[in-house]
């Protein structure tokens, strides 16, 4: 039986497209059969819109074969409910943002519509993007296509489960700690985190501003190259976004990678990663150096600090980035506050989750006096040194690899008891955010019958080299291909 | 290290109304992870400084031209109490 | 010991922290437009009104003023500065953050140790200029009977603080170092700073030491809404502090809020939480770096400041010192007056006509020249009228009164009201005629060869004319007449 218009990857999408094979409407509709048939199972979506789908297909339908249209004219796109979309509910997952609309779109979603892309739905996503498995959600958890007892990962769980589903061919996460790559890892699929700057920010609701960044969700490594290539640059409504020219990421993908140094991280493979996980990272290596890469351990010998580092930066920022959800002119009011004061507590009461209250408390506290020394400015100061590390690391090698999280996807509730357990899944990704280089997740195998993904660490603003190795590996490997159980029952 | 006091003066600057496990619930988790985090203190930072943006870029700036303002309909759009085109909320200052 | 004999035997220690909002078209970090009295949230975008997504971007002409006033100050403009974000909870605050440079561990602000200079009478005095930094505005609340309305147009309006150190040492000091900077602001283009409209806004710390003591417990005073009320406010404060120091009894350190009505201070009601604002460095705005070359282009682009203006009306237009030092005493009254020469090239009688009637028109009505509906080329036009003798001096008065009230020009009220002057010879021999026949006794003494009556008879056919006869012709027509030489 012929893959369904739900599973292919976008690239395929327009070449059926270009031969008249297929049409935007068949693969909206084919989206949109998938979503009904297996949402109430998976909850990958917050919000979707079947009629607004249905337009959107409709205005590309003659459109999209000619050779000129837009690079993702056709192709059904998924959003993180972080990503500001005009007119429809954007959420973040809190309670405390339930019925906002914003009044505009954010740069990703402007670049996405100009590019032809057909606008799905919003994805399920932890609170304010702060978890690792989607169950700080407000609206309730996420589940794994590949095993709906798990967890598919956090905080993009949604945008991950969605295009493992078979219920968006790409979509959009946001990465702080890990939350592109670890979901994409735990889905099996690929997720790119770029490099802080390479995408806009603009219209993402921030979690932790210095860390926090857009990117694609994708069946495979040409389908994230080409997201990339739309959704980077520039922004003038974003002062750190970067003036670096994109390159075209989806033409320039060669799969070479003879000669390349590759560098594999010691301190991520260290007795704390799953037996299962770790062979089939090291599976990874043997085909790269089968394909010609120089593969070397090397360490960053500062990885170990980066987790208490990150979770007193990030919690720091996020505690004033969430200062604005109080009552006053969007979201949540509690109903019950005479005075100021009360409303703004009653509100932040009643509108954040048990996760958001903890991490507000923790970074308030990390900055406030007496304490900014010991633990916000020592974390900023660890920073440095973790950037440090990678620098180091890339005088000698092109890229470096690794896990992407010590285990495969857990059981729904195994960690939210415990902050700390939880906080560990984020142990491979965060150092790469501290650092802001980009790092991708590209499935390598499978352990315990659960995708696992090769994290690919390269130089700022390469992302080049990262997507041509995790390209190289994918075409010597099929576990790509392989599709969850639940996406090839509902064909 | 982290006792009542402090929660309260934390949940305090962040505007957080706590029930009373909340605030039995967070004393505890705060004081284990911050614990935790002291590893942190194994590290020598004599002369390292804070890395507070990854960017090295500087002197982002925008020209002094007007663009479209909002539509009062859409700023105030989601507000949950307005009238007379102003946000409404609790009083300021305090009746005395 | 009376209080006075207390306040004589204390120093007084006052630094000023003076807001000014920059003279730019758009807000510090958003495409809104800048402007005053606008209707209730029509001047916001995601940006100013902090909504989930949106990012700042730094306005460029800000910096510029920034740096300008920086210069003017003589200040050290740090090669690179960051902005902070300063965290607390209120309703005119949308992020309930501020976006600041302000300077806290080894954090730098835009600028710092400048000084500003000043002179009363012989004495020159020189106040340190702590720090210079940029900041965003807050919103406006309208307080209403058991609950508050919010504003957000003002919210992100490119502000810049002014820190003075605590040099000063009366009240009298304090406005005239404000006077003085607001002029030397005026005249960078970095504020229009009107005190009334609070584009320039000004708090001030006082405290009282013995001489050669440490500083002793200080109070901040705000809501002085102009010069004079700082000084009174200050001066309310001083024999405040002295009384209570004379019944040996502590100042509180508080705020104080000056009521112009009561003309008293009185400690703001609002409850002084011990404040944290767990400043940190801004990670959506990247550095800035200011150097030498960005410095040199601002100095040269620096407008001409007081000093030199002045100079130059005593040297290319020829004007005594006392004219040109009260035509530059503020920058509006300097360009109007520049502006009207440009259209009227005779500075001496702009300037006598500006500082005449213009100046007590305008004191008598409690008005700034920027603030009355006259415009440069209406004047000149006026003064053209009278220097080609189509309009009498006296005349010319009454026409100025109009404008100065209504804007209109000066033609048309010439025309309107008929203050043509009559130069027709004809016309006027007609009235000499009458008013020597009227008051013949007169015209005997002039007849006489008594000169002084003529001036009389001159008086009386103006009278005659409403003041439209042209003065010289009347005097030459009579002589003629009467055959006095």
């Amino acid at each position: 039986m012929p893959a369904s218009l739900a599973d292919r990857p976008a690239w395929e999408l327009r070449a059926l497209y270009r031969r008249k094979a297929a049409s935007p409407r068949e693969a909206a509709r084919a989206v949109l059969d998938r979503l009904e048939a297996l949402e109430h199972r998976i909850h990958a979506y917050l919000f979707w819109d079947a009629d607004a789908v249905v337009a959107q297909a409709a205005r590309w339908e003659s459109r999209a074969h000619r050779e000129d249209a837009p690079p993702l004219a056709g192709v059904p796109v998924a959003l993180k409910d972080n990503i500001c979309t005009r007119g429809w509910p954007t959420t973040a997952g809190s309670r405390i943002l339930d019925g906002f609309r914003p009044p505009y779109d954010a740069t990703v979603v402007a670049r996405l519509r100009r590019a032809g892309a057909i606008l799905v739905g919003k994805t399920n996503c932890d609170e304010f993007a702060m978890g690792s498995s989607t169950e700080n959600s407000a609206f309730g958890p996420t589940r794994n296509p590949w095993d709906l007892d798990r967890v598919p990962g956090g905080s993009s769980g949604g945008s991950a489960a969605a295009v493992a589903a078979g219920e968006a061919t790409l979509a959009l996460g946001s990465d702080t700690g890990g939350s592109i790559r670890e979901p994409a890892a735990f889905c099996g699929v690929v997720g790119l985190k770029p490099t802080y700057g390479r995408v806009s920010r603009y219209g993402l609701i921030a979690f932790a501003s210095s860390l926090d960044q857009i990117g694609p969700f994708a069946r495979d490594v040409r389908d994230a190259a080409l997201a990339l290539r739309v959704i980077a640059g520039r922004d003038p409504a974003d002062s750190t976004s970067a003036e670096i020219e994109v390159p075209p990421y989806d033409e320039q993908l060669a799969g070479e990678v003879k000669g390349l140094r590759l560098g594999i991280v010691r301190e991520f493979l260290s007795e704390g990663t799953d037996g299962g996980v770790a062979a089939a990272v090291r599976e990874a290596v043997q085909t790269l150096r089968g394909l010609g890469a120089v593969c070397e351990e090397v360490s960053l010998p500062h990885a170990p600090y980066a987790l208490p580092a990150y979770y007193l930066v990030a919690p720091a920022e996020a505690s004033s980035n969430l200062a604005r959800y109080a009552g006053v002119h969007y979201g949540h009011r509690t109903a019950r506050a005479d005075d100021l004061y009360t409303m703004y507590a009653r509100t932040r009461r009643e509108g954040f989750g048990p996760e958001v209250k903890r991490r507000i408390m923790l970074g308030t506290y990390a900055l406030s006096a007496g304490y900014y020394d010991a633990f916000y400015l020592r974390a900023q100061r660890v920073r440095t040194l973790i950037r440090r590390d990678f620098e180091a690391a890339f005088a000698k090698f092109d890229a470096l690899l690794g896990p992407v999280a010590p285990t495969t996807a857990f059981r729904l509730g195994e960690r939210t008891q415990d902050p700390l357990q939880m906080y560990l899944a984020d142990v491979f990704t965060v150092p790469v955010n501290l650092a802001g280089v980009p790092g991708i997740s590209v499935p390598c195998g499978f352990a315990g019958g659960l995708p696992v993904g090769l994290q690919v660490i390269g130089r700022p603003f390469d992302e080049g080299t990262v997507l041509n190795i995790a390209y190289a590996l994918e075409r010597a490997t099929d576990f790509h291909a392989a599709r969850p159980p639940v996406a090839s029952a509902a064909r | 290290m982290i006792d009542d006091r402090i929660v309260d003066h934390v949940a305090r600057l962040g505007r957080l109304e706590l029930s009373p496990e909340e605030r039995e619930l967070f004393r505890a988790q705060l004081g284990s992870i911050l614990e935790h985090f002291r590893r942190l203190d194994a590290l020598d930072l004599t002369d390292v400084p804070a890395t507070s943006h990854v960017l090295p870029v500087a002197n982002v700036l925008r020209d002094d031209v007007a663009q479209p303002s909002l539509a009062r309909e859409d700023a105030l759009g989601n507000a949950p109490e307005a009238e007379d085109g102003y946000v409404v909320v609790p009083p300021v200052i305090e009746a005395e | 010991m009376t209080i006075a004999d207390t306040a004589a035997r204390f120093e007084t220690v006052i630094g000023l922290e003076v807001h000014v909002q920059l003279s730019t078209a758009t807000k510090m970090f958003c495409g809104c437009a800048v402007a005053f009295a606008a209707p209730p949230n029509t001047l916001t975008c995601p940006v100013c009104l902090g909504l989930p997504g949106s990012l700042p971007v730094l306005n460029r002409r800000a910096v510029e003023l920034g740096l300008r006033a920086a210069l003017v100050l003589g200040c050290q403009i740090e090669p690179e500065s960051q902005f902070h974000r300063k965290n607390y909870y209120y309703p005119d605050l949308p992020k309930n953050y501020q976006i600041s440079q302000y300077q806290y561990a080894d954090h730098p602000p835009l600028a710092t140790a400048g000084v500003l200079v000043f002179e009363v009478g012989e004495t020159v005095h020189r106040i340190g200029i702590r720090r210079v930094h940029l900041e965003e505005d807050t919103g406006k609340l309208v307080h209403g009977e058991g609950r508050s309305f919010v504003d957000y147009n003002r919210c992100g309006t490119p502000l810049m603080e002014v820190v003075t150190e605590p040099d000063l040492r009366s009240p009298e000091e304090a406005r005239l170092c404000l006077a003085r900077l607001r002029v030397l602001l005026q005249y960078a283009g970095v504020t229009t700073g009107r005190m009334e409209e609070g584009t320039l806004r000004c708090d001030a710390n006082l405290s009282l030491r013995l001489p050669g003591t440490a500083h002793g417990i200080r109070t901040e005073v705000k809501n002085m809404n102009s010069l004079r009320s700082v000084e009174r406010a200050l001066r309310f404060e001083q024999a405040r502090q002295a009384a209570l120091l004379a019944r040996g009894e502590a100042v509180v350190q508080e705020t104080r809020h000056w009521d112009e009505h009561r003309q008293v201070t009185f400690a703001s009601r609002e409850k002084e939480e011990a404040q944290d604002y767990r400043y940190f460095p801004e990670p959506d705005l990247v550095p800035l770096r200011v150097d030498e070359a960005w410095i040199a282009r601002i100095r040269a682009d620096l407008p001409e400041l007081p000093e030199a203006r002045r100079r130059r009306y005593v040297e290319a237009y020829g004007l005594p010192e006392h004219d040109a030092g009260l035509l530059t005493a503020t920058r509006p009254m300097a360009d109007f007056f520049e502006e009207t020469v440009r259209h009227f090239p005779q500075p001496k009688v702009v300037s006598n006509w500006l500082l005449g009637d213009v100046a007590a028109y305008l004191n008598a009505a409690g008005l700034e020249i920027e603030e009355a509906p006259l415009a440069p080329a209406a004047l000149a036009e006026l003064l053209a009228l009278i220097d080609a003798g189509t309009l009498s001096g006296r005349s010319a008065k009454e026409a100025l009164e109009e404008m100065l009230r209504t804007g209109r020009g000066a033609g048309e009220i010439v025309r309107e009201r008929g203050l043509v002057q009559i130069s027709d010879e004809a016309q006027l021999r007609a009235v000499v005629d009458e008013v020597i026949a009227d008051h013949p006794a007169a015209a005997g003494d002039v007849r006489a060869g008594k000169g002084r009556a003529i001036a009389f008879l001159v008086g009386q056919v103006m009278q005659k004319t409403r003041g439209r006869a042209n003065p010289g012709l009347v005097n030459r027509l009579l002589r003629e007449r009467l055959g006095a030489g």
